[in-house]
């Protein structure tokens, strides 16, 4: 049986060494024919198609969006929760989704890695020529919901903290965030070298705030949208050599129907205020309601329903 | 060829050796130390359990319609909803609970199973020779079971590195971690080399608690493992 | 318990692409692993290798078997099609075994009178020996679809939406109902699965399974 396994074992790598030489192209982010996310067939003309990332956060703007558009006498079609940015953009590109709501430092980090923007403005600007070409984007919405680094208030009074740079005095610090975070140039490594911060980095994920909280990790990457920095007292330290690029809600469309829909999605942005924003955050987390009712409640409070 | 390339320089690449506990040997020792923690508790439970119940043969039923239960469970669903129930300060003893409570429908199949498969004939042969109850079990119903039961084992052990892979979602570390921030970050060579060194680690464990099974079966002795895994099966 | 009746129809339209996820590799792993468990079981000589190369495949861990078929077979990493085809791979490897044990327990006494009054070995094998090998047949396949109704919620973690997104929903919301809601979804769907696959098994199969005895006899320790 040894020899049998080994035998066949063997057979098996070489086989699949043999027919590597068949997939050379890139497995992620290639062509949406494959059936990356959504699947192939374009909506009949005339819907718009709103995406949304597999962020519960983001399924809550593209759900206004959405509603937005159904009231004023648009067919929408929904397509959440697409995930990673290889998975929907090509998908944005190639016109199966044509409204995605997107965060301008991000995006525009992710589209030109080397950018070196770092202003609202500055980024908005560096976005709009960063775009594909069969992209553009809308206004941006007041509210962020970008990177921050985040302590709690009692770790911040206790070692006079209130800006990123006064981390420098602390010894012994541990950094949570997504696995990303240690590769991402405003990580570690950018914090050592802009701020002259060391830390040492802890995967955290998705209970970065817990952690921080319970005491786990002493700074957090947290989203500034995160509606527990109001609950859980939590204190986002002030990014004063601009580690972070302004990362504000903005939504991407199609060039096909921005003119049709951009008053509609512009009205809708421009009443998303980053408290806004937190607020319905905080509505799905705390009080666990859905998308879809909080964006309807949200829309006829704010007067943009019907 | 070209992608197997580049996951092979990202493996070896030195600065796979950087971080201290985000180094990929640290986090390879830590995937192993989960899953021989976790198969050595559940095999703790499983064990005397499961050869009680091959000896007496008594809760059998219930045993099988566990094990059948228990392969229904979603790993990853186990794990975040532990880690979530039992608070992030015991995280790390929060998934050691979700790995063991997937080992241990496997080693307790094999248990019993093992001892199933004895021959009867042998046991009212030992019986005759004047052995007591205890006896048949320490001196022949166990020895004779243990290619099986390692062969439970096996099972419980490629579980718990399949899912300690997973486990890395809550943050827990392993080999899993580069995964998903290959994912994150869009590196394929750091996806395709993550994963090509756990499904080597998953079949190097597999290798060596199959030739333990070899090493284990008495000599002489030639017991007919499939007969026992279709009879296995079939009362499943 | 409030969460899970707000979001009903969430936790449906979820149940109903899991099943559309799982349905292609169940069927698909049956009708695989039927020749190749058939094959080890006919031929001694390659069953060694057969059931070590299944073996191997089932031991690969999940979150890292899509990764090598993406560059094996071209196929996209975060996509549906990578999940459908490793989920396949993983019912065959399961059931191929359970293939080659049931025709194994096919009484030899029964293939032989079905030789000896004129039957073909094509009859004889679609009469006799697969009507015979059902059960163990149908315990495999058992098996194989609990197993991968529970395995396809890993779906979610290259991006494909199917019951796991309550999992990595709810971690993210911090909700425990709706994880929880996750799993005994899951569990419900595996369960359901079974009764439905007991069912057809005592329309289908409707004589007992393989005698005892003869089953005893063969599971021989010779000392």
């Amino acid at each position: 049986m040894n020899l049998t396994r080994r035998f066949a074992l063997a057979a098996l790598t070489a086989a699949a060494l043999a027919l590597a030489g068949c997939a050379s192209s890139d497995p992620l982010g290639g062509s949406s024919s494959t059936g990356t996310g959504p699947s192939g067939s374009a909506a009949p003309s005339g819907t718009i198609v709103v995406g949304s990332q597999a962020y519960y956060s983001n399924e809550i703007i593209a759900e206004i969006y959405a509603q937005a558009l159904e009231d004023a006498g648009n067919t929408v079609e929904r397509k959440f929760n697409i995930g990673q940015r290889d998975a929907y953009m090509p998908a944005l590109e190639s016109g199966e989704v044509t409204l995605f709501p997107e965060y301008t430092g991000n995006l525009l980090q992710w589209l030109d890695k080397d950018t070196t923007a770092t202003g609202d403005d500055d980024v908005y600007a560096a976005l709009q020529a960063a775009m594909p070409d069969s992209l553009t984007v809308l206004d941006q919405a007041p509210a962020t919901d970008q990177d921050s680094y985040t302590v709690t208030a009692a770790f911040a009074a206790e070692h006079g903290l209130s800006s990123i740079e006064d981390l420098a005095k602390v010894p012994n610090l541990t950094l949570g965030g997504p696995p990303e975070l240690q590769e991402r140039p405003y990580g570690p490594t950018g914090l050592k070298s802009i701020y002259g911060v060391d830390v040492t980095f802890s995967p955290t994920a998705d209970t970065t705030v817990d952690e921080l909280v319970a005491g786990g990790i002493q700074v957090g990457n947290v989203y500034t949208a995160d509606p527990r920095i109001a609950t859980d007292d939590l204190v986002v330290l002030k990014d004063t050599k601009n580690i972070f690029l302004a990362s504000h809600v903005v939504p991407v469309v199609n060039k096909d129907v921005a003119d049709k829909i951009a008053d509609t999605i512009n009205a809708v942005s421009a009443k998303l205020t980053a408290d806004a924003l937190r607020e319905l955050n905080k509505e799905s987390t705390v009080d666990e309601k859905s998308a879809p009712d909080i964006a309807k409640a949200w829309l006829a409070d704010q007067g943009l329903a019907g | 060829m070209n992608l197997f390339l580049e996951a092979f320089a990202w493996i070896f690449s030195p600065d796979r050796l950087e971080g201290d506990a985000l180094s990929l040997p640290a986090n390879i020792g830590l995937h192993l130390w989960y899953t021989l923690v976790s198969v050595l508790i559940a095999a703790v439970i499983a064990v005397p359990l499961g050869w009680w119940i091959g000896h007496t043969g008594r809760g059998r039923n219930v045993a099988v319609v566990i094990s059948g239960m228990a392969r229904a469970i979603p790993s990853l669903g186990l794990v975040i909803l532990l880690v979530m129930l039992m608070g992030v300060a015991l995280k790390g003893p929060a998934a050691i609970v979700a790995f063991v409570v997937l080992a241990i429908p496997s080693i307790l199949a094999g248990a019993y199973s093992g001892i199933d498969a004895i021959d009867r004939r042998t046991l009212d042969a030992a019986r005759a020779v004047g052995m007591n109850s205890w006896q048949v079990l320490l001196r022949v119903e166990v020895p004779l079971s243990l290619p099986l039961l390692i062969g439970g084992l096996r099972a419980a052990a490629l579980q718990v590195v399949a899912t300690v892979a997973i486990a890395a979602y809550v943050g827990l570390g392993g080999i899993g971690f580069f995964i998903l921030q290959g994912i994150q970050t869009r590196r394929f060579d750091q996806i395709l080399g993550a994963s090509i060194v756990v499904v080597v680690l998953a079949l190097a464990i597999d290798a060596v608690l199959a030739l333990l099974q070899r090493v284990v079966t008495p000599a002489g002795v030639r017991i007919r493992l499939t007969q026992a895994r279709a009879a296995a099966v079939a009362t499943a | 318990m409030t969460w899970v009746i707000d979001n009903l129809g969430l936790i449906w339209s979820l149940t109903l692409k899991h099943l559309a996820q799982c349905a292609v590799p169940i069927i698909l792993g049956f009708l695989l692993a039927l020749p190749v468990g058939w094959v080890a079981h006919r031929y001694t000589r390659v069953r060694g290798v057969v059931l070590s190369v299944v073996g191997v495949l089932y031991a690969i861990p999940s979150f890292g078997l899509f990764a090598v078929l993406a560059s094996l077979f071209g196929i996209e990493y975060l996509s549906p099609t990578n999940l459908v085809v490793a989920l396949t791979i993983y019912a065959v490897a399961l059931m191929t075994r359970s293939v080659a044990d049931a025709f194994d327990s096919v009484d030899d006494d029964a293939r032989q009178a079905a030789t000896a009054i004129g039957y073909s070995p094509v009859r004889r094998f679609f009469t006799v020996e697969l009507p015979l090998a059902g059960p163990v047949l149908l315990a495999g396949l058992r098996v194989a679809a609990v197993s991968t109704v529970a395995l396809a919620t890993v779906g979610i973690l290259i991006g494909v939406e199917n019951l796991g997104y309550l999992f990595t929903n709810g971690s993210q919301r911090r909700i425990i109902a709706e994880v929880l809601a996750g799993v005994v979804a899951v569990g419900l769907m595996a369960w359901v699965f079974d009764l439905i696959l007991v069912a057809l098994g005592r329309v289908l199969l409707p004589w007992n399974t393989q005698a005892p005895r003869a089953a005893r006899t063969r599971r021989v320790a010779t000392a």
